[in-house]
């Protein structure tokens, strides 16, 4: 038998620096990899530049708007459908760290069990920030403007990169929990599609049947959307923002501690 | 550290089992590991090994049973243990996009060393494992055996006192694998207590103070490598006959001596005994009076491989599909 070590529990304060200091390591980290792999960045990028080109000019000149340019009312379309089907990178690349035992290494250190999922929500934040600010660049480019005061805008743009960050957790989730890329993709995608196509992204909702606005006009990606429109070509925006941020808030309360969770008891 | 422990033992270990679901990876496990020393934890592939070392190494939670690593549990005080160990998985777990260099820069941070000494240690670690001049590169580039020693570097930056290796040469070429043996080697000579899992019998004879053989969930023989050889018989007599028929002669004549067996090519025998002079005399005198005349006749000391077979059934890495004991894959580039 062995006799029974006593160890001093770590000060809270000391943990809490830890987890601080682990998840800026671990945001670096991810961070790297797309300085090292500037094709991940360039390839992410390249989609929503062609959907604004499509749209603009493609299918732009079909689809009619209630007083306004189309083009006003697509680019907050095109700005949230970046950013939530940017999110599924999150669960990718967890997979992928899953796969080749990093997480294993990991999880094998004194190192804070929030960090890992910490860092790789931030690095996808600091992301987001870049392809936001592009998507910015391109929509002005084909004519695109804002009707509010530019502060206003930015905060639609910051409420966007909240929501996104609060979805990146979602899809840590799933990362984790089909442990391989390909899986992972497979299934973000339809659920993906079914918030980002059923809602008012593309096309106003009123031009769907009725049993099918409900769900639209409600979803956390329309009314996301709706603020952030509202934050740009004007209107009412006090009740959109403030579901939008309740939205955010409520997936996050939820999404973070299963998450970790996950992690934590990843088998 | 934090930790007086008077005990001896770096690692103690006491019924300790885990199932998944149906399955049983580990079904009764004890055994205990003196501080400064290497337990070589052998078996062939399934028996267990990767989920002790995970029990230990606080990834998973054991379904029975006890652990400790410096007596400290590794089910109620995780946290305490991995600010202790060091762990090279199965699978060299390096960041493929980092250097060599940020790759043990990370660790060292996640492990919370004093920042001012990071970039020392780092560069310390780098010259030890010979990886200075690729120090710089992505770690993608480097070939295999340059992972595990990057992979290893990286479980050693914050100078855990008790190391687990799961498989450190799987895949490595000959040379590489001799070179971690050496490095493993120094490493306890400086009083780092190791556990090392292998399914490669020269592996766990090479580097072990003391073997444990597992095989299904279990402990089936444990020992010094030299005990574990001459429980089952200290000498082995090999004979090579001219055709598979004179070979089934001379093992039904030698039966009186003890059990041999024939290899797969069927014309060469092994006989294993504990007296090897007496035996040999024996097995001269018999041949000649049945007439048989071998074409090769020579005596060896028993190896491990043979205790393993003896003990389990199997070859070394049969489940495995490969009834080597030397690893044939060349380096995963
Ligand atoms: N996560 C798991 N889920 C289900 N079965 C597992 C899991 N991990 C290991 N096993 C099973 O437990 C047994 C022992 O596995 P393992 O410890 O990996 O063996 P070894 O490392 O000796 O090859 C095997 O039968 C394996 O299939
Ligand atoms: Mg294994």
């Amino acid at each position: 038998m062995t006799a029974p070590v006593t160890v001093k529990p770590t000060p809270i304060i000391q943990h809490i620096a830890w987890t601080i200091s682990d998840t800026i390591a671990v945001t670096k980290r991810n961070l790297i990899t797309y300085v090292r792999l500037p094709q991940l960045l360039v390839f992410s990028s390249i989609q929503p530049v062609i959907f604004v080109l499509m749209f603009r000019y493609v299918f732009g000149g079909a689809i009619s708007v209630p007083g306004g340019s189309y083009v006003d009312f697509l680019m907050p379309g095109i700005f949230v459908q970046t950013v939530v089907f940017g999110a599924m990178n999150t669960a990718v690349g967890l997979a992928e760290d899953l796969r080749k035992g990093l997480l294993e290494r990991f999880r094998s250190l004194p190192m804070s069990r929030a960090a890992v999922l910490a860092g790789r929500t931030l690095a996808e934040f600091v992301r987001n920030i870049w392809v936001v600010a592009l998507m910015c660049g391109v929509g002005f480019a084909v004519g695109f403007r804002v009707h509010t005061d530019p502060w206003v805008f930015v905060s639609g743009l910051a409420l966007l990169l909240l929501f996104g960050f609060a979805l990146t957790w979602v899809f840590a989730f799933v990362g984790l929990s089909t442990g391989n890329a390909e899986t992972a993709q497979a299934a973000s995608f339809p659920v993906m599609a079914v918030l980002v196509f059923a809602s008012s992204a593309f096309v106003p909702t009123e031009s769907m049947p009725g049993w099918l606005q409900g769900w639209t006009n409600n979803q956390p990606v329309s009314v996301t959307l709706d603020a952030v429109r509202a934050l740009s070509i004007g209107g009412p925006t006090a009740s959109k923002v403030l579901t939008s941020v309740a939205w955010c808030f409520g997936i996050l309360v939820v999404a973070v501690p299963i998450a970790i969770w996950r992690y934590r008891t990843k088998v | 550290m934090q930790s007086d422990d008077s005990s001896n033992n770096a690692i103690v270990v006491e019924g300790l089992g885990k199932s998944f679901g149906d399955v049983t990876a580990i079904e009764d496990i004890s055994f205990e590991v003196p501080r400064g020393t290497v337990l070589g934890l052998l078996g062939p592939n399934g028996a267990g090994k990767t989920t002790t070392v995970r029990i230990l190494t606080t990834l998973i939670k054991a379904t029975r049973g006890h652990a400790s690593v410096l007596g400290i549990d590794v089910s109620q005080n995780p946290q305490a243990v991995r600010e202790r160990i060091g762990l090279a998985g199965q699978y060299a777990a390096v960041d493929e996009n980092l250097t060599g260099r940020e790759n043990l820069r990370l660790i060292a941070r996640l492990t919370h060393q004093p920042k001012n000494t990071i970039e020392g240690r780092v560069g310390e670690m780098l010259e030890r494992f010979d990886l200075v001049a690729a120090a710089d590169r992505p770690s993608r580039t480097y070939s295999g055996g340059m992972r595990r020693r990057l992979d290893l570097a990286a479980a050693l930056v914050h100078r855990p006192p008790v190391l687990f290796l799961d498989e450190p040469t799987t895949g490595l070429d000959p040379s590489s694998r001799s070179d971690l043996w050496d490095i493993i080697g120094e490493l306890v000579r400086d009083g780092t207590t190791v556990l090392v899992t292998t399914h490669y019998l020269d592996e766990a004879d090479r580097l072990s103070d003391n073997i444990i053989v597992i095989d299904h969930g279990n402990i089936v023989a444990q020992g010094t490598a030299d005990e574990l050889k001459s429980r089952l018989g200290a000498v082995v007599i090999e004979l090579t006959l001219a055709d598979q028929a004179q070979a089934g002669r001379a093992r039904d004549a030698l039966a009186a001596i003890g059990p041999s067996e024939i290899d797969t090519h069927g014309k060469s025998l092994e006989l294993k005994v504990t007296n090897g002079t007496q035996a040999l005399m024996d097995v001269v005198r018999i041949l000649d009076k049945e007439n048989i005349t071998p074409v090769d006749l020579g005596v060896r000391e028993s190896t491990l491989d043979d205790v393993f077979l003896s003990l389990t059934g199997r070859k070394a890495g049969e489940t495995n599909g490969t009834p080597e004991s030397s690893p044939i894959a060349g380096e995963k580039a």
